[in-house]
């Protein structure tokens, strides 16, 4: 058996090599449903499906947690493509999220909710690129490695986090911040949806527009912007950037910010049109999750989308199985994984021919 | 004295470049030969079918009179070859002792570093090199790295050994050091071949010279009986006749001044020491020198990409204008004066071109920047590029979907070539723009440099081919070790007299 790179695979057959992946996974699938529970694996399908798109409710959460995703990946997306390992989506994701929470608590009542709305947005860019551009910096001046750098940065936005929960602690006590706004005088002021009518439907539906003018932004911007262009010749060869007279610290300062900012924005979205509150998890590892979506949608905002729609609804999909069939949450996992497996797999194939050569025999025709 | 190795009629082909053509040469115990040649007569490629990184495409190879099949660099080490490579293949944060160990088998079950260590110390004493078995390599100079490299060999048994360029990177204190340990191991009987250009040092240490020419053994000689003159004129061979026209401009005016050019490596190395020169507009000023003299270094620096050493100076003068002082500005504030300035580098990938992008993105990479707009325009790049692989024969199956790393070398420096003369430059700066093209292409390159001097621009030109240096250039600036060893008018000089230059600083005057 062979190997080789292959030189260029037309995108047709790519899609067709990814179709036979999703497939395979859902015949094997299938296969480890009929073993391994004794269930007839289209009805487990089906279930799935309803899951994360059954009812009307089921769909705006799936489409969700399919924008929050897309949102950081696509905040990710400026720094991978100039190859900066940024892994501190989490911690941007954070302090923006604090940013936006500090604004809804300490000014609602006080400014008129729109301005208290355009302050929430800039607040957590501002938090996020500050949080972006610190390892920026250090890489430009100093060349420290980012991967740590921004992983440490990780730790201290969630220190900062557990900070700020007990200092806006509702009800006293509780160890947690509580819905903001829930009630009272100030009933939805600085939730998204509010801006337009009350109720968590239109909160989503301005995630989702804000998420696909994102994508719209992001990928004018990497490929037909000047900037876009100078990130891709950094990423390739910092001498060929010198040599065409980039300034290479510039755009590592730049570009993190930027990366920072949009991070710093999905924050602004965890708290203002997803959770209404502020804890420790508000990033809940998506900040890691959108590494992934980012890196097999090869930094290409629209196919993040489908992505996220993809993880979205296998998680999604598994909960429902597991409390349908009354099965334990490990063997919908089994599922979820086999078909990631299987998907990430095909890029393998995408990228990497594999030949069977026979070995010739002495005496052999 | 027996022999140690032989080689009959070795031949490799790389593609349709014959880089050894029937090659046959032998080595005998207790002597130090050295190989002689220019850059690209075929040295290494022929001591590397020796140590089993390449496998001749004909030939036979006796070892102790035997013959043999070398596959792979440890067959090379079962024979007792051992090949001390010029770039070095240590693991940093391993210790000398190490690394001298890594891939050997040893005793089964446990490692005895104290074993290793003593024998480390044995072989270092019975040569006289200095060694702490304990250092890691990151701490160690560029001498010591070479050190470890040596023994490392001489601790897998190795009888017969092979230096690539060892003495590139040493200083003359550390060169002397190494040459009493090279004859040390003479003394013990071990066969020895040093690949170098240095013509004082082959004198100095070998016995015996081989001189190889374009990937053909030109012959041998003793030491004893030969010259600094008798070698460079068996290295460089008989002038050849190309026929490149060289017209003269009449409006030479000086556009570039350089003067006591000081520049150092990482390492603080110097690779560049008080070079003075100026270009001229209207001229191709030919570079000429063994590779790693202080080519690169010197084009970098004009580029604004080099840190230079204080008491450097560069400027650029305008037609009619004051001079402009170049020390200090990056590229972006070179241009930004206004001074158009092209440069082909000689790393296509890592300097001159972005490999994942396509021909027009590339053709973009000089003027992406142009005009106000955020966005950047692909229209005239565009046509920029349709232009360059309709004038230069580029094969490619389109300018605008095939990342530029797909296409074959020479076409690649075809649209790197290309982009720089469409930039309409004041100052054109090559380095080894033939380097991988064919014949008819090198002569549409040599051409187009030809007309941007007629246009009046100051080319410089490095190269290595010494007949095209000849026969292109009107003057050639010679390095020699980072320092200019000749400046000298080129349709007066001969090639033994360059070659004599590039070996020695002064030419022996």
């Amino acid at each position: 058996m062979q190997i080789s790179k292959r030189e260029g695979i037309s995108k047709s057959k790519a899609m067709l090599i990814r179709l036979i992946a999703i497939v395979v996974a859902l015949i094997i699938c299938a296969i480890v449903i009929f073993l391994i529970v004794n269930l007839n694996p289209i009805k487990v399908y089906i279930s799935m499906f309803n899951g994360a798109f059954g009812t009307n409710k089921r769909m705006w959460v799936t489409l969700r947690d399919m924008s929050m995703l897309t949102c950081i990946a696509i905040g990710l997306a400026p720094a991978f493509k100039m190859r900066f390992w940024n892994i501190g989506a989490e911690g941007q994701m954070l302090v923006g999220a604090i940013s936006a929470a500090y604004f809804m608590i300490t000014f609602s009542g006080r400014m008129n909710p729109i301005i208290l709305m355009i302050c929430m947005i800039i607040g957590s860019l501002a938090m996020g690129a500050i949080w972006g551009l610190i390892p920026g910096f250090f890489k430009a001046k100093w060349n420290t490695n980012e991967t740590l750098f921004t992983l440490m940065m990780n730790y201290i936005a969630i220190q900062c986090t557990s900070f700020c929960v007990s200092l806006w602690e509702n009800p006293p006590g509780s160890n947690s911040v509580g819905t903001i706004n829930a009630t009272g005088a100030n009933k939805y002021v600085g939730w998204i949806g509010n801006l337009l009518s009350k109720g968590y439907n239109k909160d989503y539906g301005i995630l989702l527009l804000i998420t696909i003018f994102l994508a719209i932004f992001v990928y004018i911007y990497l490929k037909y912007t000047k900037h876009g262009f100078e990130i891709a010749v950094v990423g390739d060869s910092e001498n060929t950037a010198r040599y065409a007279g980039i300034r290479v610290d510039k755009v590592y300062i730049r570009t993190m910010a930027l990366s920072g900012a949009l991070c710093g924005l999905a924050g602004f979205l965890a708290v203002s049109s997803v959770s209404h509150t502020i804890s420790t998890d508000t990033a809940n590892g998506r900040g890691f999750t959108a590494i992934i979506v980012a890196w097999l949608a090869k930094m290409n905002p629209f196919i993040m989308i489908i992505i996220s729609l993809l993880l979205a609804f296998l998680d999604k999909g598994s909960v429902q199985i597991a409390s349908e069939f009354g099965l334990n949450e490990y063997v919908s996992k089994i599922i979820t994984g086999i078909i990631l497996l299987f998907i990430l797999g095909s890029e393998f194939f995408i990228n990497y021919q594999v030949s069977f050569k026979k070995i010739k025999k002495d005496g052999g025709k | 004295m027996s022999i140690a190795i032989e080689v009959k009629n070795i031949t490799k082909r790389f593609g349709s470049v014959v880089a050894n053509s029937n090659i046959s040469f032998s080595l005998s115990n207790g002597e130090i030969v050295a190989l002689l040649g220019e850059n690209g007569s075929g040295k290494t490629t022929l001591m590397n079918m020796v140590s089993g990184i390449y496998r001749p495409d004909e030939g036979q190879i006796f070892v102790d009179g035997k013959e043999v099949e070398i596959h792979s660099p440890k067959d090379a080490i079962n024979l007792k070859i051992g090949m001390i490579h010029q770039h070095f293949k240590l693991v940093d944060i391993f210790s000398a002792a190490e690394n001298i160990i890594l891939g050997l088998e040893g005793d089964k079950g446990k490692l005895n570093m104290q074993k290793v260590n003593k024998d480390v110390k044995e072989i270092a004493s019975k040569y006289g090199f200095d060694i702490d078995p304990n250092k890691k390599i990151y701490d160690m100079s560029i001498s010591e790295k070479q050190t470890v490299e040596i023994v490392k060999v001489l601790y897998r048994g190795a009888d017969i050994l092979i230096l690539d360029e060892p003495t590139a990177v040493l200083t003359p204190q550390e060169t002397s050091k190494l040459f009493a340990i090279m004859k040390n191991m003479k003394q013990d009987n071990k066969a020895i071949i040093i690949i170098t250009h240095k013509l004082n040092e082959v004198l100095e240490v070998s016995d015996r010279v081989a001189i190889l020419r374009k990937g053909e053994y030109i012959g041998d000689m003793e030491t004893k009986k030969a010259s600094q003159q008798s070698l460079t004129d068996m290295m460089v061979g008989k002038a050849v006749s190309l026929n490149i026209d060289r017209p003269t401009s009449e409006n030479k005016v000086e556009r570039i001044k350089v003067e006591h050019l000081t520049v150092k490596n990482a390492e603080g190395v110097k690779m560049l020491s008080g070079v003075t020169f100026s270009a001229n507009g209207g001229e191709i000023l030919g570079i000429a020198g063994i590779a790693g003299s202080g080519q690169k270094e010197l084009l970098e620096s004009i580029a604004g990409l080099q840190h230079l050493e204080d008491g450097s100076k560069i400027s650029y003068i305008p037609v009619d204008e004051k001079e402009i002082n170049l020390v200090g500005l990056d590229p972006l504030e070179i241009l930004n004066q206004g001074i158009l300035l092209s440069f082909v580098p000689e790393d296509r990938f890592g300097m001159g071109l972005v490999g994942s992008m396509n021909i027009t993105q590339n053709i973009m990479l000089r003027s992406y920047n142009k005009g106000k707009s955020p966005m950047v325009d692909f229209n005239e790049p565009k046509k920029i590029a349709t232009k360059i692989v309709n004038d230069l024969e580029v094969v490619t199956p389109d300018i605008d979907k095939t990342p530029i790393r797909r296409l074959s070398g020479g076409n690649v420096q075809k649209v790197l070539v290309g982009r720089e003369i469409e930039f309409n430059p004041r100052v054109l700066m090559t380095a080894y723009a033939v380097r991988g093209l064919d014949i008819n292409t090198s002569y549409t390159i040599y051409n187009l440099l030809t007309a941007q001097k007629m246009k009046g621009v100051a080319v410089i030109y490095v190269g290595e081919d010494l007949d095209v240096l000849l026969e292109l250039c009107d003057r050639i600036l010679v390095l020699c070790g980072g320092e200019v060893s000749g400046i000298v008018d080129a349709k007066s000089i001969t090639k033994e007299e360059v070659g004599l230059l590039m070996t020695k600083v002064g030419g022996g005057k």
